[in-house]
């Protein structure tokens, strides 16, 4: 291949020109990289914090040394486990729900022959995608506010009793659940629309040929061609399995103490106790073993999943 | 004879299939729809209604008031949008400038560092410094504290834009950089004069993402920002939830009639206010979102 420049000045000085060359590339990628440094590498530094006794005066660095004792707080006091539990709980309902809602959706929107229809719909479905969780917190008040909600309304012209949703702890894994699913639905639809159109035509052919049936030909066609995408979806959301949803999380449950039990997860406990500048050990030490063992969780996935089948590895 | 017989099964169970199949995509458009619709309604919806029936489908008594005062001390929510407008704009300038042009560095084969590059930044999606850190860096060492860069920095730079930018780079097809090469053009004449002009579509919808990111951030102005000046507009809508609660609290624990003052329907108006915009472009600007993600979920 030919590697640029003049041929001349190829011949008299190649590896000024490559270096100049180089020079020129890397200035344009500066911005990035300056900004990736400073933003997300210097930072990671912070994570040292999770050792020591944090004081604002004194910094990251000039902060005092304490050893262990944050992460002895943080599990002896119970609450780095019932974060955890909670961060991975929710995570593995939202994916399994958002997941196989998306498959259904791109299914059966792709039978769809009427192209208005199809268009209508796929449009109506991916708006929730497009606002912030600050209205999806609106809607939920909306909807579940004890003295003016919707449901109150409904249960009221139906002579039943309200109820007080907020003081229901067990209804909000499925109240964040359905409104997860609802906000993604219309986003990894579009993924699964897409790997379904990708699959070669001539399967499908063949069926209508041999006389299958739609239910026949979506489980044994259109099934086998999505795996590889339903694989690859799932694997990036392994990897995220101690991350919760912060903003979706904060705006639909808020500060509210009696739910704590049910809906804290990793992110929402850290941000709390930023705010309070309470807990701030502890918190450290929360936040250094969520990084610390979600990149663990993406090495040791990626390195089995390479050893399976390579083209399923994320990298 | 048995032919006709499975032609008619089968005719009833793609009649069964194809009920299922539009019923199903109706109820979930449905689902999608209704909150949206129940919060336009909500608006419209005179307070005392509000407070004696609860919100509904379809309003029971109509009633403007909460958009009249909204509108009557406008300087607020235009102030709020102007901020919203200025960090969107500033910010989906600068981060499709800073994202294209490192796109097009990792996308040139004949640049010996590329797979480095793409580690170095692959690498922030696997490990981070978690929101604690970040935090303490931006206030203590950048000293960003109620700074309108507060908010925009942290959209600025994203892998995955940066990986779906490089695949739209890569097809531009790598002749042209040759030959402009060859013809004596420097790297970045390359890129702003043959590269950049054919991204058209890969700039439309790297920005539309990246402008979306600002236009619905709160998070950033709710840990970074506290002069009220400063509030984006989700911000301020988020924080108008919060008064108009505790203001609606406080009032009828005091036996003060909160009846005349429309807090609920505000609230409600606020946020058709809010998110207005992005339903008028909705429809204009789905297919750039769809081929990004499109591209995305190949590329990983």
């Amino acid at each position: 291949m030919y590697k640029g420049g003049l041929a001349v000045e190829r011949y008299l000085k190649p590896v000024n020109y490559r270096r100049r060359k180089y020079a020129a590339l890397l200035s344009m990628a500066a911005p990035a990289i300056v900004l990736a440094v400073a933003f997300a590498y210097f930072p990671m530094s912070g994570l040292v914090l999770a050792f020591k006794n944090y004081r604002f005066d004194r910094g990251v660095f000039g902060s005092a040394w304490n050893g262990f004792e944050n992460f002895r707080y943080l599990f002896q006091s119970g609450t780095g486990w019932l974060i955890t539990r909670n961060t991975v709980l929710y995570n593995l309902l939202n994916l399994f729900t958002s997941q196989a809602l998306a498959i259904l959706i791109a299914i059966f929107i792709t039978e769809i022959n009427n192209m208005i229809f199809r268009k209508v719909s796929q449009s109506v479905i991916f708006l929730p995608y497009f606002i912030s969780w600050v209205i999806v917190g609106t809607f939920v008040y909306n909807i579940f506010n004890y003295e003016t909600g919707a449901l109150n309304t409904m249960l009221k012209s139906m002579n039943l009793s309200p109820v007080n949703v907020y003081s229901k702890p067990g209804a909000w894994p499925w109240i964040i659940c359905f409104f997860n699913a609802w906000k993604w639905a219309g986003y990894n639809s579009v993924i699964y629309i897409a790997a379904i159109t990708g699959i070669d035509s001539e399967p499908y052919e063949a069926a209508e040929i041999d006389g299958a049936t739609i239910s026949q030909r979506i489980w044994y066609i259109t099934m086998p061609g999505i795996l590889p995408t339903v694989i690859t979806m799932l694997l990036l959301q392994v990897g995220r399995i101690l991350r919760g949803d912060f903003e979706m999380f904060y705006q639909i449950v808020g500060n509210n103490g009696q739910l704590f039990n049910a809906t804290d997860v990793i992110d929402t406990y850290v941000f709390r106790s930023l705010l309070q500048n309470s807990n701030l050990g502890m918190t450290a030490a929360a936040s250094l073993y969520q990084s610390v063992l979600c990149f663990a969780i993406i090495m040791v996935v990626n390195a089995v999943v390479k050893r399976i089948d390579s083209d399923y590895a994320l990298f | 004879m048995n032919n006709s017989i499975s032609v008619k099964v089968k005719d009833r169970s793609s009649f069964l299939f194809y009920f299922v199949c539009y019923l199903f995509v109706v109820i979930v458009a449905v689902i999608s729809l209704i909150p949206f619709l129940m919060l336009i309604s909500g608006s419209f919806t005179s307070e005392h209604a509000i407070r004696f029936s609860g919100y509904s489908l379809i309003p029971k008594e109509w009633s403007l008031s909460a958009y009249e005062l909204i509108f009557k001390t406008p300087m607020t929510v235009i102030h709020a949008y102007g901020v919203s407008i200025l960090i969107t704009v500033a910010g989906t300038a600068i981060g499709l400038f800073v994202t294209t042009m490192a796109a097009y560095v990792i996308s040139r084969k004949d640049f010996k560092y590329r797979n480095v590059l793409s580690f170095f930044f692959y690498f922030t999606t696997l490990f981070n410094g978690g929101m604690l850190s970040t935090y303490i860096f931006y206030i203590r060492y950048y000293h960003l504290k109620d700074s309108l860069w507060a908010l925009i920095i942290p959209g600025l730079f994203n892998v995955f834009y940066l990986l779906i930018m490089r695949s739209f780079v890569s097809s531009v097809p790598s002749a042209l950089i040759e030959s402009a090469e060859i013809d004596g053009a420097g790297e970045y004449r390359t890129f702003f004069q043959i590269i950049l002009p054919l991204l058209q579509s890969g700039l439309a919808t790297i920005g539309l993402f990246i402008a979306l990111g600002y236009w619905n951030d709160w998070y950033n102005a709710m840990l970074y920002i506290n002069s009220t000046d400063k509030y984006p507009l989700q911000y301020m809508l988020y924080t108008l939830m919060q008064k108009t609660e505790a203001m609606s609290r406080i009032a009828s624990s005091a036996g003060i009639p909160v009846m005349d003052m429309p807090t609920q329907s505000l609230k409600m108006a606020m946020a058709v206010v809010a998110t207005g915009p992005i339903v008028l472009v909705y429809p204009f600007v789905q297919k750039y979102f769809v081929k990004g993600i499109t591209i995305g979920s190949v590329k990983g």
